[in-house]
């Protein structure tokens, strides 16, 4: 492959996985079952967009399974939020590039629960943080963060270079927290890898949680995983008696002494939901996204609404997978969330929408979501985020307000 | 081929690309190629970061530690298309995205130095990187009088 026999696109992914590798103190490669691809227009820019486009001409062809991420543009919906026509022309020739390669064009961040489910020890080259830490935490697969170029390479390659994740000794839980607050719904979770990531944050360290009597949904891991990867760079968690690398806190730590341990005390998730403070009661946006919705996240939404309108001043959005969108039409959720007034937006999460457009065009500011990570994220792009329990923001998107 | 004695020397492991020299930019805190920085004009533009305001292109740029996601994957080969990338990047430790970045976009990048390079270079100092032996020298000490190039 390094002598080009394979062709130039080949090389040059077998010499950067060699490069970051080496880096990394890896001596050797692993085959991987499937890729998953982040690169939007958004991330990748004119260079990168570029790069891509000149891989597909040298003859790049993926040679595992490979799963695009979500793009910064929903094809059906873009002109209703002012995205300009010349940053969708350039997503539109990402897509292209892409699928020739022979990329599955999901737009997905949830491929974990829709396209490619992991499966204990399978080695994968996967770039979107969330389904990483989903991937190795409670699959008990092996990934590091692959990201876009990354993965691309591991798409061509079908193979990763060895270090961090794909090796037991990295696996192991370097610090434990024993949650005494009880999380009881997707927010919670989310609020409690918030909690942790701002207080550990490094790509090597791995949390073993200890959480009482604890029986979380998918849903609700995924939520957890999603805020530890974004606000702690993290990309594995252990919960013990749950996650498959740890029965036990002394199997999760492999038997070594911790190096700290952490205590969430009752309380500390109400003071997580608190750090987030609305500058007025006015709510622009109530965003459900980061990670994508899965089926059954969207079912309860629909559910919770109950046939309630959506305030005229308040825009609600939902962003799911293309899968998911066809299932939630064919149960009539689609449409329940458009005749309140809301959106269902595939292939797209909100954060990497080009926000800073969308808040320039539409006057965005203060945003209402139960999702930690995108809390985090969209702050960096001028918005007020506020991050609050499903029932909070779905009142709130029908009075159109958020009081104290 | 510049032959200044070096007025200290960092030593870590092998990091990737070639060797530069260049003018120190030293910062306390993490970096993220996205969440951090202006990529049309190459500037900090987070508030709170403490390089607020300074350009990183054409610096030896100086970071505690590598943050966020996956985004600076790509971010950093924009960024050298724009003519606006540092010149290199040094760690007191990174994470496999930044090196991601650093090799697409050919910048050369060390980390996990002795002594530690945060509270050894200071900005302004001029700096030779030479990743492939794992070497960092301080060859000139302007930072200590605060002069910027």
């Amino acid at each position: 492959m390094l002598a080009g026999r394979h062709g130039p696109a080949v090389r040059w992914a077998l010499d950067f996985q060699v490069r970051v590798g080496t880096f990394f103190g890896a001596t050797r490669m692993v085959p991987v079952s499937s890729a998953h691809v982040a690169a939007d227009v958004g991330l990748t820019g004119d260079a990168g967009l570029e790069f891509v486009e000149r891989l597909v001409e040298q003859g790049a062809r993926v040679r595992v399974p490979a799963v695009t991420d979500p793009r910064s543009v929903d094809f059906d919906h873009y002109r209703e939020f002012g995205q300009p026509e010349a940053h969708v022309a350039k997503e539109r020739r990402l897509v292209e590039a892409l699928t020739k390669m022979g990329m599955l064009p999901c737009h997905t961040c949830i491929n974990y629960q829709t396209v490619t489910p992991p499966r204990f020890g399978e080695h994968l080259g996967w770039g979107d943080t969330g389904s990483v830490i989903f991937a190795n935490s409670v699959a008990g697969a092996r990934s590091n963060f692959e990201g876009g170029p990354a993965a691309v390479a591991a798409a061509l390659t079908g193979r990763v270079p060895a270090y961090g994740f794909h090796l037991p000794e990295q696996r192991r839980a370097t610090f434990v927290v024993e949650v005494r607050d009880r999380p009881t719904e997707w927010a919670d979770w989310g609020a409690l890898g918030c909690w942790i990531g701002r207080r550990v944050t490094s790509y090597w360290e791995v949390p073993a949680l200890v959480v009482p009597d604890t029986d979380p949904s998918v849903d609700d891991l995924k939520h957890l995983g999603a805020a530890l990867a974004s606000y702690g760079s993290m990309a594995m968690f252990h919960l013990v008696g749950v996650t498959p690398e740890a029965p036990t806190l002394d199997v999760a730590t492999g038997g070594r002494e911790p190096a700290r341990r952490l205590v969430v005390e009752p309380g500390a998730l109400a003071e997580v939901y608190a750090s987030f403070r609305p500058e007025h009661a006015q709510i622009d946006l109530v965003v459900f996204t980061a990670p994508q919705l899965s089926l059954l996240e969207v079912q309860t939404i629909v559910e919770r609404l109950d046939g309630r309108r959506v305030a005229p001043s308040t825009r609600l959005i939902l962003t799911v997978n293309h899968q998911v969108r066809a299932e939630a039409e064919r149960f009539g959720y689609v449409g329940q969330i458009e005749r309140a007034g809301g959106l269902v937006l595939a292939g797209v999460c909100f954060y990497v929408m080009t926000p800073e457009i969308l808040r320039e065009v539409n006057g965005y500011r203060t945003i209402l979501t139960n999702s930690a990570k995108l809390a985090n994220i969209i702050a960096g792009s001028g918005y007020n985020p506020i991050l609050r329990r499903l029932d909070v923001c779905l009142d709130a998107a029908v009075r159109g307000r958020l009081d104290a | 081929m510049t032959m200044a004695t070096a007025t200290a020397v960092l030593a870590g492991p092998a990091g990737v690309g070639g060797p530069v020299e260049g003018e120190a930019l030293v910062s306390t805190q993490g970096f993220n190629a996205r969440y951090d920085l202006d990529r049309t004009r190459g500037v900090f533009s987070r508030p709170a970061h403490d390089l607020y305001g300074q350009s990183c292109a054409g610096k030896i740029v100086v970071f505690a530690t590598a943050k966020g996601g996956i985004a600076t994957s790509w971010a950093l080969l924009d960024l050298k298309a724009r003519g606006l990338a540092p010149a290199a990047l040094i760690f007191r430790e990174t994470n496999p995205v930044m090196v991601q970045g650093a090799v697409l976009a050919d910048i050369p990048l060390v980390h996990r130095l002795d002594p530690d390079p945060v509270t050894t270079i200071r900005t302004g100092d001029w700096v030779r990187v030479v990743p492939e032996a794992g070497r960092v020298e301080i060859l000139r000490r302007d930072g200590a009088r605060g002069k910027t190039w």
